[in-house]
This record gives structure tokens, sequence and C-alpha cells, in this order.
């Protein structure tokens, strides 16, 4: 300890603020969110803790909130520290409609919430938000799918798409590879659970995914299409795996399937 | 000095009946949130009672059915006895299956609509369910008994119609500018109080139809057109079923003979 990690407002005298930092580390150990935009669509996808044998599941939280109707938050972090931003950010949702009688932007939401997390490392008492959020959703009479990222420092910024968590770095390398422009629906949804597999081992139990569309409400994807988007990959990759050994003639054709080897940071 | 001693003795009744002594009162006579029986508060509560008169012209109806709520509201804003607009919208849609229509002081009402409604959508976004009519009806009047208590209270009368969604019961609430709720089977606002509710009383029942609840809305309406002495543009008609809110056409150009 340097001493300059004790209170937050203080400056380390090379310039960094300890605790943000520390609060950008308790995200990386958060379970991984996906965001990808398609062509007129916007998924988020979220590695899902598995529920104990004992939990009641109907009551667990999941990490896709509804902001508002036309606005959906996934994040990673600190669970505890969500639920507050989120109530925050709805409240600031409300309150934007009642106001101005128009459904808040999806710039003005996430800059908001980048606001409050900006608030959180620059004044006495208290401690950065554990969290990083990925905001999407469309704007009023726009059908331009959105996707911004915040973090605990304050930083907000426009992706077409990204991960944040745990393993957010080889998710996101893999989506670098595999984005395309223009996705439809389908090559959207897939995506997103594609590079949610590179981190997720146990399949589609411990995957969750919701859709938004222009001018439709917030679509979690159910469990069994799910399962059948995890089963289709899998084949695929195993036809894919296939066809290489027969061209190299190797036995260690497996490589491709998790070239970030994810999985030590568990 | 005729008119000011029988002031005073106005004043020393109001006191005799608050059982207050009226030396003391003067002195806190400023404060209108205090019942201090001065004569600026006699002044205050005629003027806010002339103003209520105003609003009595709006009309306002529900009918709970079977399994509908019917919520009615005339199409014309006033002011004074001057028509500003003639397809003036007096409801808001609180949730998926609530909708409230409401007369008064105009800013006030729709300015306490929106706030209701905000609160509402904020509720369900922060617990992920809808509010029950209920739960609704008895939030309004929370919200409108606290107005009536600060400086400057809503002057807004309300009807408050949804389907609950887990029994799918049709309610219906009347709910006033001194917050007083009641759950009705059916209800009316203002002046139109005096010509529908013997109607209602008459020919509602609790299992009527859709079209049933219709034709007794038009009951309702043939005899306003044919007793109330002031033109309110027509009525705009909206149901609350276990599907939602809709509006329906109804004929508002028929002409109805006065006897």
């Amino acid at each position: 300890m340097s001493g300059y990690d004790r209170a937050l407002s203080v400056f380390s005298p090379d310039g960094h603020v300890f605790q943000v930092e520390y609060a950008m580390e308790a995200v990386k150990r958060g379970t991984c969110a996906v965001g990808v935009k398609g062509k007129d669509i916007v998924v988020l996808g979220c590695e899902k803790r598995s529920a104990l044998k004992l939990q009641d599941t109907r009551i667990t939280p999941s990490k896709i909130a509804l902001v508002d109707d036309h606005v959906c938050l996934a994040f990673a972090g600190l669970n505890a520290d969500a639920r507050i931003l989120i109530d925050k950010a709805r409240l600031e949702a409300q309150s934007h409609r009642l106001t101005v009688e128009d459904p808040s932007s999806i710039e003005y939401i996430t800059k908001y919430i980048a606001g409050v997390q900006q608030r959180y490392t620059q004044s006495g008492g208290v401690r950065p938000f554990g969290i990083s959020t990925l905001v999407v959703g469309f704007d009023k009479n726009d059908s331009n799918p959105r996707l911004y990222q915040t973090e605990p420092s304050g930083i907000y910024s426009a992706w077409k798409a990204n991960a944040i968590g745990r393993s957010s770095k080889t998710v996101r390398e893999f989506l670098e590879r595999n984005h395309q422009e223009d996705m439809d629906r389908e090559q959207t949804i897939q995506l997103t659970i594609k590079s949610l597999l590179e981190v997720v081992q146990t399949g589609a139990k411990n995957i969750e995914v919701a859709i938004m569309a222009p001018g439709k409400t917030l679509e979690m994807l159910p469990d069994d299409q799910i399962e059948s988007y995890v089963k289709s990959i899998e084949t695929e990759k195993q036809e894919e795996a296939a066809k290489k050994k027969t061209r190299t003639g190797t036995t260690t054709a497996a490589i491709l399937t998790r070239p970030g080897g994810g999985e030590s940071t568990e | 000095m005729a008119k000011k001693s029988a002031k005073r003795r106005l004043t020393q009744q109001v006191a005799d009946l608050t059982g207050a002594p009226g030396v003391k009162l003067t002195a806190r006579s400023s404060s209108l949130n205090h019942y201090s029986p001065s004569s600026s508060l006699i002044i205050y509560l005629l003027v806010i009672f002339f103003i209520y008169l105003s609003y009595r012209k709006h009309v306002l109806l529900g009918i709970a059915g079977k399994d509908f709520v019917i919520l009615a509201a005339s199409k014309a804003a006033m002011r004074g006895p001057t028509v500003l607009k003639a397809e003036d919208d007096k409801t808001r849609q609180l949730n998926k299956n609530t909708l409230m229509a409401f007369s008064g002081e105009s800013g006030d009402t729709v300015q306490f609509a929106e706030y209701i409604q905000a609160n509402a959508a904020l509720y369900s976004m922060r617990n992920e369910t809808e509010l029950s009519p209920s739960a609704v009806a008895n939030f309004v009047r929370g919200e409108l008994a606290r107005s009536l208590r600060s400086r400057s209270p809503y002057t807004v009368n309300l009807l408050l119609g949804g389907i609950d969604p887990v029994t799918e019961k049709p309610h219906l609430y009347w709910v006033d500018y001194l917050a007083s709720l009641a759950p009705l089977p059916y209800a009316a606002h203002g002046y139109a109080q005096y010509y529908c509710l013997s109607i209602l009383d008459k020919h509602h029942h609790p299992d009527c139809s859709l079209e049933e609840g219709l034709a007794l809305l038009t009951l309702c309406t043939d005899e306003l057109k044919r007793r109330l002495p002031i033109d309110y543009k027509g009525m705009l008609v909206k149901v609350v079923t276990k599907d939602g809110v809709q509006e329906i056409s109804v004929d508002n150009d028929k002409v109805v003979r006065s006897a």
C-alpha cells in the first residue's frame, strides 16, 4: 500500500486515482457481458452464474435490466452497485419523459449513467461504482441501433460490438475478427452467443440473451432457443475442426475454439 | 363601519365554531395551513369554491361492467365561458390496464396526471410488475391528500378505471380534489352527476356486457344533450379491457330533441 489508495479523492504522485483503478479491477472479476449491433437490431448477451441447488431462480435478479421501455442495460461487476445505478437511471429516464414529454435518447441516458459514475470518483466519503455497463436501445422514431459502454471512471463510448467483464479482452478480439456490417437478426444473435461461448464453458444454461428492436419492447430469448443456437454453433465448430483435421492430417486441430485461453482467470 | 363589525362578528362566529380563542388566532392568520378562521382564509376558501364551480361544466363518466370499464370525457377545453379547444383528450393511460380521466383547473390536471403516469411507469420499471388499479388509485389519493395540505394544492377531479391484471376484475374509482376515494360501479363528475346518476341507478347492473355498457353511456349522453345547457363538444370514449385500452368511436353529432 502506497497510502495513496485510501482516500478516494487523492491523486497518487504519478497521477493515478487508485480507487477508480481498483473499481475497474472489480469489473474484470464480474461475469462477462456482450453487446452486438446488427442492421436494425441490437443484442445483449450475458454470462449467468449457475444457480445453487436450493436457490429459487425465479427471483434471482438478472444482469440485464430495463431502464425504460426503449433502453436496456447489461452490466459487469458488483451486482449490488449495479442495482443502485440502475435505479438512478430509471428515475432519470422517467423524469426526462415527464419534463420534456419525450423518451430520452440512448446517448442521454448513457451520459447520465456515466455522469453518476464520475461523481462517485470525485467526492469524499464514497466509493466508485464497481461496474461497467453496456447500454443499448433505439431513439424515438429512429431505427439505428445504439450501443454504449460506461466505465467506473465515468468514461462513456459508442461501439459496434463490445464486451465487458471477465475475459472481455478475449471476447472483444473475437468480435473484432467476426463482426460484419449490416448483420440481420439471426446473424447478430449468433455472433453474440458465439462470442460468449468463447468464455462460458457450461453452454446454454449459463447464457442469457436480450434482443431490442425499434419500437418493440425488450425480448428475452427463451432458454430452448439459446440451447438450439448453442447446439448449431457447436456442430459447426466440430465440422470445421474435422475439415482442418483432414486437410492438415494432424491430430491437434482443436486449437481454434478458445484462442485466448480465458478460462484461466476464473 | 357596519361592514367591518359584521366581518368581525363572522370571524368570531367561526372562531367559536372551531372552539379556539379569537384573539390568538389573528396572529396566525397569515398561514393558510392552520385552521385560522380569519377573513383571508374565508376569502381563500370562497375563491377555491368558485373556481371549483367552473370545473363542473366538464363531463366525466365512468361505467364498470362484467369485464371492462368505460371512461368518457367531454372533448371541450374551456376557460370561463370560452371553448378553447374542441378535441381535448382528458385521459391519460397510467399502465397497460389502467386509465385515468380528469377535470379541474387547467394546467393542474395535465401536470398531475403526467406526474402520476411517470410514477406508475417508474414503479413498473423498478419492480417488473404493473401496479393494480386499486394500488394506483390509493397512490393517487395519497398524492392528492398530500398536495391538499400544501401551499398550492392540485384542483383535480379524477375517474380511474382499470382491470386487475391478476384477477381480471374491473375496477372503477371516483376521486375528487379533496382526496376522497370511492370504488364505485358507475361514477360521474361535475354537473353530469345530476343528470346521469339517476339513469345509471336505474339501468346499470354489474354483469352488463360491453354493448350494454355503451348503450347505457348513450342514454347518459342523450340526457346531457337534452338537459345540460352547455355545449361540451361531444364525448371521447375509451374502454379498458384485459387486453388494454382502446378508444371507441361514438356518434357525437346525433341530435336529441328536448322535451
